[in-house]
């Protein structure tokens, strides 16, 4: 029987442990470090944060740890209040945003890591270009033959309009993308659930004329059908999105069409 | 592409070391990914231009995703609306600082810019005849002022930088433009008074890349993180005012902050003016909706800085509420889960992750908060750079150019409109690439570079690189962003702003000092923060400086000791430059009082009331 086992450069190590001084509100982060430059393992290192003077997010906790214990900490981060998706990690065991992770909604030890199967650049940040090039390969952009009026808007019905929402309030953070098993398994060729939510956002589009083609590119074994409706995505959707209802409409779509 | 090798000293002991340098020839280059930069891009690539658009985050990632309430354009969805009315509104927004043939345009090619919006995918919100949404906002009034509040604001619900920002992007990519993403921007290459390109860092590898371009067009938004209470996210750093200061030339109004009455008390994070535009209020501990004392037409829907400084007047006279009496309470209970759900479904979400409040049963406590520079680099109403040489005012910076929030052209004077901004960004994105289509022929060769511009940028790079003084990137930000919050707010003495002076340039002699500790060039956020801050730095200086020396109130800055606007003496642009020694010095440019066209009048300055 064949034996798997993990590559020696991937087993985490433990790392360091940093006190906190005079601190009695204590709470302690468990960060996943990996330093390419040196070639080590990765290890995890927990610092004590004293949450006297922290601020109640994930990510206050994180930025406190970089300004005042160690400034090698490595993370995205932008806007703060969960709207740019840069500081999207996995925060005791899900993933999320740590901007608007609540530290009190975490284990009295919170493990950070970087979102799960994806290369590590370093520290907490992934490498995103995959997923990227995956976003762009389902032309996220309305397609029209038709040419409208150029002084004029064109119409659309409020109910028309309401068929995008919980669709374009996407950001892009790929949560729900690295948390799908089936992602996991055959990223390289399923197109995952962030994608195949704005794939959808076009096919949802009274507005888009080309839901033929879109429905044509998407007819593959791997594209859309790896999904199995493990629901991980709708799960951990930070913004409280469903890609997986998403998923299963463009999987009507394609049936209906098969149907006529 | 090709390869050029800096003359980097290698010696071990001053531990520089060689740079190589890679370097990319293009029609154009547009530093920044936010709106401004992305409309800049999309509209170079349909030109036929060859260009790069190098970011220092995802473009999705851009502050423009967080604007919320919309974005101003006379379509009159809702109501009859003028281009006329919205251009005296914002004359009368900017206090009589804004250049109204800038104005005129902005205003002017607001319909086409939504419309094409539209067309290219953003999901508006909808009339019941299926047009583009548009609600009030702060300021925008129809018939001169004279008439109701305008309907003017297009709207995505609560989301709207968002749909636009994803929407160009979208564009971009559809036009394929060459994106350089998490690269970040050090310094401009200048050589004889001209910008022939830029240094980047590439963030993944720390390779260094020089950037050729005909045109570079800045598009690095505002420095919100001078301050410590802030909407602006963490990468709003003002890079691109930091190297136009750095290469000699001014930056403009940079004393005009504007602090957005609502942002969640604590944590700063924007509530939009929309949520006043759909029937929100603002209440003091006695329960009172004080601002009908204040704007008694307008009432909640006056200017920002009105607003702004009415609620600061309601705290520092006691009646503010909380334990310490020092914030507000904005009210949407009354409006009903409905229009909640339906207009302002994202506010909520903030509300009750940053404040723990339930929006449909508790007022949302809020606070004035640093939220938009109205300042930066100054240029004409095409994008293009100016500067003041002799007795010529408006003198062009040949190959460089600026937009958006980092660009001062000026639109929003002394006070920018809500809704104003998505519409600055989207006009005067689409202005510069007809500028540049129009200047720069695809293809021209670049002469090689003469100078060893690149060499002393580089080694500068290479200094903050191995710092290794005392002081660490996050010790000094927070005092400059504490000594601003303290220093340069929303009312303003001379004695305040000249202890703030004193201590800010006390800040900037201490970068000396600065301490890093990464070494690395692989992801060195150490790094990139100090380089960053570096930005911050002299942009604080210019800014409370201006502020110090701007004897007047107008707009953003009012000023206890000079509480009147003085046109006689002030009703001029200030340019402010920081030399090698970091000393400020100031020019001053006339304010733009002519039209483009004689299809509008010049609006006369007048008593600014709401």
């Amino acid at each position: 029987m064949a034996e798997f086992s993990l590559p020696k450069n991937s087993k985490i190590t433990k790392g360091k442990y940093i006190k906190a001084q005079g601190a009695t509100n204590v709470r302690k982060l468990k960060v996943y470090r990996w330093d390419p430059d040196t070639g080590d393992n990765p290890r995890t290192d927990t610092y004590e944060i004293d949450m006297d003077s922290c601020g109640p997010m994930v990510l206050d906790a994180l930025i406190k740890v970089k300004n005042e214990i160690d400034t090698t900490l490595t993370f995205r981060r932008s806007c703060r209040e969960g709207i740019c998706g840069s500081c999207a990690m996995n925060i005791d065991g899900t993933n999320t945003l740590a901007c608007t992770k609540s530290m009190r909604d975490c284990k009295d030890t919170v493990s950070i890591y970087p979102l799960p199967h994806m290369d590590v650049i370093k520290d907490l940040v992934p490498d995103m270009s995959h997923f990227y090039a995956q976003y762009a390969s389902v032309q996220p952009w309305i397609q029209t033959d038709s040419v409208p009026l150029p002084d004029t808007e064109r119409l659309q019905s409020i109910e028309d309009r309401e068929k995008l929402d919980g669709l374009y309030e996407c950001i892009l953070c790929a949560c729900c993308q690295t948390s799908c098993p089936s992602y996991w398994w055959n990223g390289d060729r399923y197109l995952g659930p962030a994608v195949l939510l704005q794939s959808y956002r076009f096919l949802a589009d009274s507005r888009d004329e080309y839901t033929g083609e879109r429905l044509e590119d998407l007819e593959d074994p791997f594209k859309v059908f790896r999904c199995h409706t493990i629901m991980n995505c709708t799960n951990t959707c930070p913004k409280g999105l469903n890609p997986g209802k998403a998923i299963g409409e463009i999987k009507k779509l394609i049936a209906e069409r098969h149907a006529l | 592409m090709s390869e050029t090798k800096t003359k980097e000293k290698t010696t071990e002991e001053n531990k520089t070391m060689s740079y190589k340098i890679i370097e990319h020839k293009f029609d154009a280059v547009v530093v920044g990914a936010g709106g401004a930069g992305l409309r800049a891009t999309m509209g170079l690539a349909a030109e036929g231009l060859s260009v790069a658009c190098v970011t220092k985050v995802f473009p999705t990632r851009s502050h423009t995703v967080a604007a919320q309430g919309g974005m101003s354009a006379s379509l009159g969805n809702m109501g009859k609306d003028d281009w006329r009315w919205h251009m005296y509104d914002t004359v009368k927004g900017s206090d009589w600082l804004g250049d109204q043939d800038a104005i005129e345009y902005m205003c002017r090619e607001a319909v086409p810019a939504v419309v094409e919006l539209e067309h290219q995918g953003v999901p508006f919100s909808r009339t019941e005849e299926g047009k583009i949404y548009q609600r009030p906002f702060g300021g925008m009034t129809t018939e001169y002022g004279k008439g109701a509040p305008a309907q003017r604001t297009c709207a995505a619900a609560d989301r709207t930088g968002h749909a636009i920002l994803h929407t160009l992007y979208q564009q971009s990519l559809k036009h394929d433009a060459n994106f350089f993403i998490e690269y970040f921007a050090v310094d401009l290459i200048m050589e004889d008074g001209e910008c022939k390109g830029v240094i980047a860092i590439d963030m993944s590898d720390g390779t260094v890349h020089l950037f050729r371009g005909h045109a570079i067009i800045l598009a690095t938004g505002g420095y919100g993180r001078t301050y410590f209470s802030c909407t602006s996210a963490h990468t709003c750093t003002g890079d691109g005012n930091g190297m136009v200061l750095r290469a000699g030339l001014a930056l403009q109004d940079m004393e005009f902050v504007q602090f957005h009455p609502t942002g969640i008390y604590g944590a700063g994070c924007l509530i939009t003016e929309g949520v006043r535009g759909e029937g929100g209020f603002l209440s003091n501990s006695e329960g009172e909706r004080f601002m009908e004392r204040y704007a008694p037409s307008a009432k909640d829907l006056a200017s920002r800085d009105v607003v702004s400084r009415a609620m600061t007047m309601e705290i520092n006279e006691g009646r503010g509420v909380g334990e310490n009496k020092d914030h507000i309470f904005l009210h949407l209970e009354h409006l009903g889960p409905e229009v909640i759900e339906k207009r302002l479904p994202g506010i909520a979400e903030s509300a009750e992750i940053f404040a723990g409040v339930d929006v449909t049963k508790e007022p949302i406590p809020v606070i004035p908060t640093a939220h938009y520079n109205m300042g930066g680099i100054p240029t004409n109403y095409h994008g293009e750079v100016v500067n003041k040489v002799g007795d010529d005012p408006d003198k062009v910076v040949t190959g460089l150019y600026a937009i958006g929030e980092a660009a001062c052209v000026s639109v929003h004077g002394a006070n920018r409109l809500g809704s104003n901004s998505l519409l600055d960004i989207v006009v005067f994105g689409r202005a510069v690439a007809h500028r540049v289509a129009d200047k720069v022929k695809p293809g021209t060769k670049h002469k090689d570079l003469q100078s060893n511009v690149v060499e002393k940028i580089m080694a500068d790079f290479d200094k903050i690189r191995y710092a290794d003084g005392d002081k660490t990137t996050a010790e000094l930000r927070l005092e400059l962003q504490t000594t601003m919050q303290k220093h340069a707010l929303v009312f303003r003495t001379g004695k305040i702003m000249q202890k703030g002076c004193d201590k800010v340039a006390k800040i900037v002699e201490d970068y000396q000092n600065l301490k890093l500790t990464d070494r690395s060039l692989i992801w060195n956020t150490d790094l990139i923060e100090a380089l960053e801050l570096r930005n911050l730095l002299s942009q604080a200086k210019v800014t409370i400086f201006g502020a110090n020396a701007r004897e007047e109130s107008r707009g953003a800055h009012a000023r206890e000791d000079f509480p009147d606007r003085d046109d006689v003496e002030w009703m001029k642009h200030t340019l402010s430059y920081v030399d090698e020694n970091n000393e400020v010095s100031f020019k001053y440019r006339p304010v733009h009082m002519n039209t483009l066209t004689d299809e509008c009048e010049v609006i006369p300055p007048a008593k600014r009331v709401y």
